[in-house]
């Protein structure tokens, strides 16, 4: 006998979708948030976003637990304590302002370079910096720094894009794919969803990465690689593939500038050889003359010599041919068999080229040369901050665009696929804008891509221009700023003292900075006239993070469901290698709180001050808020921060008047716009006239900017030569040798570490699950992945004789941690790895002071320091990527002991007072449906 | 009635793939949101800004690491959620008839006004399929979402799980094991799907996809060098090079 | 298994309640008045006491009518039924002990059967869990009648019939004890075939927990997982043999049978019978341990 419940699961899941972005990680996937009597019942993913196409993360998913997190801030704060004492009183936002009008109007007037504004993982940098811009100081930058600039420059300076919003794998026709270490946040729904259709079609997957778990546990072949090595073994797979002479030589030649010729000797000596109109040129083989690069039906010789001068690709022969690049050279550095570098060499030239694919699509290329079909490498690559978060890590980048293009697989199906607005090349980049005058703008954007010691951020006495010293001899292509340097630098006045440290959602107190001990210490430092170092710090944050404490004036931000926000074609879109596009944030609901859109905030601030773009000729704002900004800013004639409906009546894509109902029409599209390429401009895309037309009426050109990939820098052979002694503009003597091996106009590795006694190798991962700080104030996150292991490789547990529930004393050149070991075998056998940024300080994020974030918890941090020791001429030397300035926190190395059982991680820094009070329950969720 | 059903007319699960759930944790936080407000009470959390924040979760990924005789160590990211057994160990044993498994589909459910959350069901279950919700002491486990699965209210595409549809990777697929013809029959045919811990005589609709061969590249064929550039020197490998334009 | 303090006082006292009803439905003894009164008193209060004690771990008890329906499959139905058919059944009986009705007594053997049912459905409630293997045994209902048996023996007066099972029960101890011991690996389930990894599919090897799939604790490791120090089974065990099993055994055998006497055997009994009962919780290891790497 059965009966069973009647059951009627048919009911309306709330009242209303409302369609917005996503704001859990970087990664920016559409999302339909249901409604239930106004407020959010559930989030999931938009099945018709380009992003996400309706899948989800975790951390997506519980976006419901972010927006009702007792950690949100709730009104404007005002230090009234000791800095760092959390002692605050709120204030109105008329307050609010005031002060910070009160702070920065003198400074506009005098010496705008005394404000140093500096945001952390925002996502309107093209409005910051705007307003940083009009502000007129050249001390501006977001996060990049710290995070992947190694890998958008190496890339930028190469093929004109990069991976994650730049470009991605060929996912439908690639078949073989490999992936160097990964920041998990960077492309994170993307790549899950491409490695899922690789499985689904069988698609073998390799993974190059020290730590096994993830998307490399997934990988049918693992080679578990020695932390900063990849560049070695990418350029032995390049050397084996010269010597089987596997190579894309028409490729080569068509695309790059393998065929350009190098000056041989003289002042000039290493250039790319010019004519008498300046013009790069190539030998043609047809006529053995030379030939313009770009002229029609020319078939450039990688094999001339003209005068006495090389091709370029004579030089990498040269070069990657040399038997220190073979396997069984480098397999003991990298930790890796060189047989499988051999197999893995022979799988990328077999199904490269013995696997061709060809679409039977025709094309015109730049040349005006007609093509019937598009043929196909179908290998691709990924990579992320594993390989770029090393002092090695330009090169490193560099190697494996070059290994991409020996292969002829960028920008061809099945290989690797640029998005507008890229691919683009470096001239088509700004460079960077820096002098500073009382009470001017600055006379154009902060950040861009260095061509020349000329352009350096330099002032006439040699001295940095900018706080961070990006665009120095320290970092000439540091392009995204160097916000790790920002308080060091203020704390010790050099280059100069600021007045005013305005951050925006960076946790510089915590997580974001290496040596946070230190860095908390700079933050609260008083000089002997007793006024603070660094004398005033502005923090705008939705959230209370440990860097609340530190703050002077606190702005609160709103939650991302609270807010509009712009992802822009100007910034970093939400492209696809077969359109652009470009999205918005809007208010799926009101704020309970008083707190205001920082963006907002900031316009108003620029009114307050007198901006000049922000305000009207009678003095008025010019902009209501920042939808108002979103939809009425133009930025140059007929483009604003957005492409789509475009015009009076929004008819227009990519150029066009502002339309007043524009914001409408994304909501109603479900918060983006696409713009597609044409499908005879899918791929080829630097080189293809029907895309580069395309880009143009898309308004990502003004005029078609077709290039050739640079294997050969020449940008940074004017470095390495003026490192060389050779031109006015002249390093300092100390970073000369530096200077000569870093900026190698040739993909080149070199050992990252200095040589000592710690060797073991200290990593970090970003959980799929959390991102950053931000995870751990989310009451479903945090159940996950409240408290993090230092995980050991078998070797290293055995010898120490570690037991589970044992903890490891950690030590570098700098510091000390003592923290919960545990055992772990798919590891590199040298490398030593935990979670990043779950530990916390006690009192913020509204936890409990015995939250395992804050016992148990634990940072790398601590045992990073943004200096090196000194190698005995006196001098620190920055702990970054010389060429870039990127932050290398995974150079670094370590001691390890069993420090035996205890009960808390070490350091343990005193709780700081709460901004926010504990937090005690969660939100229940709404239940009626009242359709 | 807690008698289990001689023959269900669709057997509904899913299929897991584990050469493919890169363990992301997606479909943990999909249930447990749509649960959240979906089918019976919220799935409440407790102390969930405290020492020992603990929450009722139907759906929880493990982790495993393989360490085969000779080669490289293998991580394992593991769903683990009800298989909705045929042979449902959970549902005979409930005092209350609050368990049971459907007729029409196979399901699994606990109808929440019966339940007096005296967890021996949870004790029967060999997979920790169901946790005790412990604001409102009913016991709570995957309905399969059966308030997705058959909701006209939701688009066609839509109605499958929350943990399948949200699954980045698409790791999870959903479907009728009873129909030789599905998606998930053919998949678990081709991949040799199996049950967990067949000897105890549940019959799981679940199946799971095991690993695919790991670390076994061809090592047989390296590539040839073009000529011995020692002997010809660097010119030689360039005429030959370049001869094959 | 979490050894739940409301569950131990349930089954311990339910059981020799419902064993003191056994004996007192089949007559031996068969006091009459104030005696009588005393008596059956004492085996309705630990009887209901235990039941009532159950209802602490339900999550919705004022649903318990509920729990009736389910007898076709559920022991814990079949124990719920039983054991209120038990008391329905012996009521008539007590109350014509107490007040010397002379009433026929037949239904007290039909009340005393419906007693060792229930203790038996109770037993098997335990015992049908082939996800315990520790209880999935004829050792555990075994047991359960023992023990009711050996208490009810003892709460009834009954020396020569408490004796032999106090020694028979020492003998199940034993016996549940050493193949307890064994059971979870006699399955030989671990966590390679509880996933099948390891086993199935081209990557073969040692299988083990990398991460837990949450740092934060959950139902079923503290319901299911429950950690025993080794230190201290030996001397619970030691407990549960002399106090439940040896020492009532001896003591019926060499004390007077007097009221005191039965009283002190009956205290030495229980505190042996929680001991057993809460290693019969502690030790026992579910299944899904094998999950989380812990049993």
């Amino acid at each position: 006998m059965n009966t069973q419940p009647r059951l009627a699961p048919n009911h309306p899941i709330g009242d209303e979708v409302r369609r917005t972005t996503c704001y859990m990680c970087a990664c920016r996937c559409g999302i339909n948030v249901h409604m239930k009597s106004g407020e959010v019942a559930y989030i999931e993913g938009n099945r018709d976003h380009p992003i996400n196409k309706g899948v989800l993360c975790a951390k997506g998913a519980s976006g419901i637990m972010q927006i009702n997190a007792p950690s949100r801030l709730r009104a404007p704060l005002k230090r009234v304590g000791p800095r760092g004492s959390g002692a605050f009183e709120e204030i109105t936002w008329d307050e609010a302002l005031d002060l910070a009008v009160s702070w920065l109007k003198p400074l506009r007037e005098t010496a705008p370079e005394k404000l140093a504004f500096f945001t952390g993982r925002d996502q309107s940098q093209s409005f910051t910096g705007w307003w940083a811009q009009a502000f007129g100081t050249p001390n501006y930058a977001a996060h990049g720094g710290f995070c992947s600039v190694n890998m958008a420059a190496g890339g930028i300076y190469t093929i004109g894009g990069a991976f994650w919003e730049f470009g991605q794998p060929d996912w439908d026709r690639t078949k073989l794919f490999i992936l160097f270490g990964v920041a998990e946040d960077h492309d994170s729904n993307p790549i899950k969803i491409g490695l899922g259709k690789l499985k689904a079609r069988g698609v073998r997957v390799v993974g190059v990465n020290p730590i096994r778990t993830g998307y490399n546990a997934v990988a049918d072949d693992w080679l578990g690689i020695t932390p900063g090595t990849d560049g070695l073994l990418i350029l032995s797979l390049i050397h084996c593939l010269f010597q089987a002479g596997k190579i894309d030589l028409d490729y080569l030649a068509q695309f790059t500038n393998a065929p350009l010729l190098v000056v041989e000797d003289g002042p000039e000596a290493g250039m790319i050889l010019k004519n008498a109109e300046s013009q790069p040129f190539v030998i043609d083989r047809t006529t053995g003359q030379p030939a313009p690069w770009d002229a029609k039906s020319v078939q450039p010789d990688l094999g001339a010599v003209y005068q006495g001068n090389r091709t370029v690709f004579q030089h990498m022969a040269q070069r990657y041919l040399a038997p220190e690049y073979a396997p069984e050279a480098v397999a003991d550095r990298c930790g890796i068999p060189a047989p499988r570098i051999r197999a893995l060499a022979a799988d990328l030239a077999r199904i490269a080229f013995d696997e061709a694919i060809e679409i039977a699509q025709p094309w015109t290329d730049f040349r005006g040369n007609s093509h019937d079909k598009m043929i196909g490498r179908p290998v691709s690559f990924h990579a992320m901050r594993g390989i770029s978060a090393h002092s090695n890590g330009f090169q490193t980048a560099r190697a494996l665009h070059l290994l991409q293009i020996i292969l002829g697989s960028v920008e061809t199906p099945g290989g690797y696929r640029l998005k507008p607005p890229y691919p683009k090349p470096i001239e088509a980049h700004p460079t960077p804008h820096f002098t500073a005058a009382a009470g001017k703008p600055l006379a154009g954007p902060h950040l861009g891509y260095v061509r020349h010691p000329e352009q350096l951020a330099l002032k006439p006495d040699g001295s940095p221009a900018r706080i961070d010293k990006a665009f120095t001899w320290d970092a000439p292509f540091s392009a995204h700023g160097l916000m790790h340097m920002l308080i060091p630098n203020a704390h010790a006045g050099d280059p100069y003292r600021i007045d005013t440290l305005f951050l925006y959602m960076a946790n510089m107190a915590w997580n974001s900075s290496m040596n946070s001990g230190e860095v908390i210490k700079m933050l609260t430092d008083k000089g002997a006239d007793g006024d603070y170092v660094i004398p005033r710090i502005i923090y705008s944050d939705a959230y209370a993070s440990e860097m609340v404490a530190y703050a002077d004036l606190i702005l609160p931000d709103t939650t991302y469901m609270e807010r509009y926000d712009c992802i822009s074609l100007l910034d970093r879109p939400i492209s696809e290698p077969d359109a652009a596009g470009d999205s918005i944030r809007w208010p799926v609901v009101e704020p309970d709180r008083d707190v205001r859109p920082f963006q907002s905030v900031l316009l108003d601030l620029g009114a307050r001050l007198g901006l000049a773009p922000m305000v009207k000729e009678d003095g008025k704002p010019k902009f209501k808020d920042y939808a108002d900004y979103i939809q009425n800013h133009i930025r140059r004639p007929g483009v604003g921060p957005l492409i789509g409906w475009r015009g009076a009546d929004g008819s227009q894509t990519g150029r066009g008047d502002a339309n007043p109902n524009q914001l409408d029409r994304y909501i109603e599209n479900g918060g983006f716009f696409q713009a597609h390429v044409p499908a005879e401009g899918a791929f080829y895309k630097p080189w293809n006239m029907a895309y580069q037309d395309w880009a143009v009426q898309t308004s990502l050109f003004e005029s078609p900017q077709p290039y050739l990939f640079s294997i050969y820098s020449e940008p940074m052979r004017r470095f390495q030569a003026a490192a060389e002694g050779i031109g006015p503009h002249q390093p300092p003597d100390h970073l000369r040798e530096t200077l000569k091996r870093a900026m190698d106009p040739l993909p080149i590795w070199y050992s990252p570490y200095a040589e000592n006694d710690f060797t073991i190798h200290a990593l970090t991962q970003r959980p799929m699950d959390m991102y950053h700080s931000w995870g751990s104030q989310n009451a479903w996150l945090r159940q996950i992945r409240g408290r993090n292991f230092l995980y050991i490789p078998t070797k290293i547990w055995e010898a120490h004789g570690f037991k589970d529930g044992d903890y490891a004393r950690v030590t570098s050149p700098t510091g000390e941690i003592v923290v919960p070991a545990a055992h772990m075998a798919a590891l590199n056998e040298h490398t030593v790895w935990t979670w990043n940024a779950i530990g916390k300080r006690k009192g913020a994020w509204a936890l409990d002071d015995d939250a395992p974030e804050s016992t148990t918890g634990f940072l790398l941090n601590h045992l990073i320091s943004e200096l090196l020791p000194d190698i005995g001429d006196g001098i620190r030397r920055s702990n970054s990527d010389p060429v870039t300035g990127q932050a290398a926190w995974f150079d670094l190395r370590v001691k390890i002991e069993n420090a035996g059982p205890h009960v808390a991680a070490s350091p343990a820094f005193a709780p700081i007072s709460r901004a926010v009070p504990r937090g005690k329950t969660r939100k229940a969720p709404p239940r009626k449906v009242s359709q | 009635m807690t008698s289990l059903p001689t023959h269900t007319e669709k057997k509904l699960g899913l299929a897991i793939d584990l050469d493919t759930c890169v363990g992301c944790q997606a479909c943990v936080t999909a249930c447990k949101g749509w649960n959240d407000q979906g089918y019976g009470a919220p799935l409440s959390d407790q102390d969930p800004y405290g020492a020992a924040p603990s929450g009722a979760f139907l759906n929880r990924v493990h982790s495993y690491e393989i360490t085969p005789p000779e080669g490289a160590a293998v991580i394992v990211n593991f769903p683990r959620s009800c298989l909705h057994c045929d042979d449902a160990p959970c549902v005979p044993v409930c005092p209350t008839g609050a368990s049971y498994k459907r007729m029409e589909d196979g399901i699994v459910l606990v109808n929440e006004d019966a339940c007096i959350g005296c967890g021996l069901c949870a004790w029967a279950c060999p997979y920790g399929a169901r946790e005790m919700d412990a604001d409102v002491g009913v016991m709570k486990k995957c309905t399969l979402c059966v308030d997705r699965i058959y909701n006209d209210h939701l688009p066609e595409e839509d109605r499958v799980p929350a943990c399948v549809r949200t699954c980045p990777t698409g790791a999870r697929h959903f479907g009728d094991f009873a129909d030789p013809d599905s998606h998930v029959s053919k998949l678990t045919a081709a991949r040799g799907g199996y049950d967990l811990m067949p000897d105890l005589g549940t019959r799981p609709t679940n199946k799971y996809l095991p690993q695919r061969r790991k670390d076994s590249p061809d090592m047989s064929a390296p590539l040839a060098p073009l000529l011995d550039i020692q002997a010809t020197g660097f010119a030689g490998w360039l005429d030959k090079v370049l001869g094959k334009i | 298994m979490h050894p739940a303090p409301s569950v131990i006082i349930f089954t311990v006292l339910a059981g020799i309640g419902f064993g003191l009803l056994a004996f007192l439905g089949a007559g031996y003894p068969a006091p009459v008045g104030w005696p009588a009164f005393f008596h059956w008193g004492l085996g309705y209060s630990l009887a209901v006491g235990g039941l009532l004690a159950s209802t602490f771990h339900l999550g919705n008890p004022q649903r318990f009518l509920r729990a009736f329906t389910q007898w076709r499959s559920s022991w814990l139905s079949r124990e719920a039924i039983s054991s209120v058919a038990c008391l329905l059944a012996l009521a008539p009986v007590a109350l014509s002990d107490w007040l010397g009705l002379g009433w026929p007594r037949a239904l007290g053997l039909i009340g005393a059967a419906l007693a060792l049912l229930t203790i038996f459905c109770t037993a098997m409630i335990y015992a049908q869990l082939k996800t315990i293997p520790r209880w999935n045994h004829w050792t555990t209902p075994a047991l359960f009648m023992a023990f009711a048996g050996a208490g009810g023996a003892i709460l009834a007066g009954q020396s020569a019939a408490g004796a032999v099972m106090s020694a028979l029960l020492v003998a199940l101890l034993l016996t549940a004890f050493r193949i307890g011991d064994g059971a979870f690996a006699a399955r030989a389930q671990t966590l390679g075939t509880a996933t099948g990894l390891g086993t199935i599919g081209p990557v073969q090897g040692a299988v083990r927990v990398f991460e837990q799939p949450h740092t934060s604790p959950n139902y079923l490791m503290r319901e299911m997982i429950y950690l025993v120090a080794r230190k201290h089974i030996r001397p619970l065990r030691s407990i549960a043999l002399i106090c439940a099993g040896i020492g009532p055994a001896v003591l019926l055998t060499i004390l007077p049978p007097v009221a005191w006497a039965f009283a002190t055997i009956a205290a030495v009994h229980l505190i042996g019978a929680f001991a057993a009962r809460w290693l019969f919780f502690a030790q026992a290891e579910h299944v899904v341990g094998l999950y989380y790497g812990q049993r």
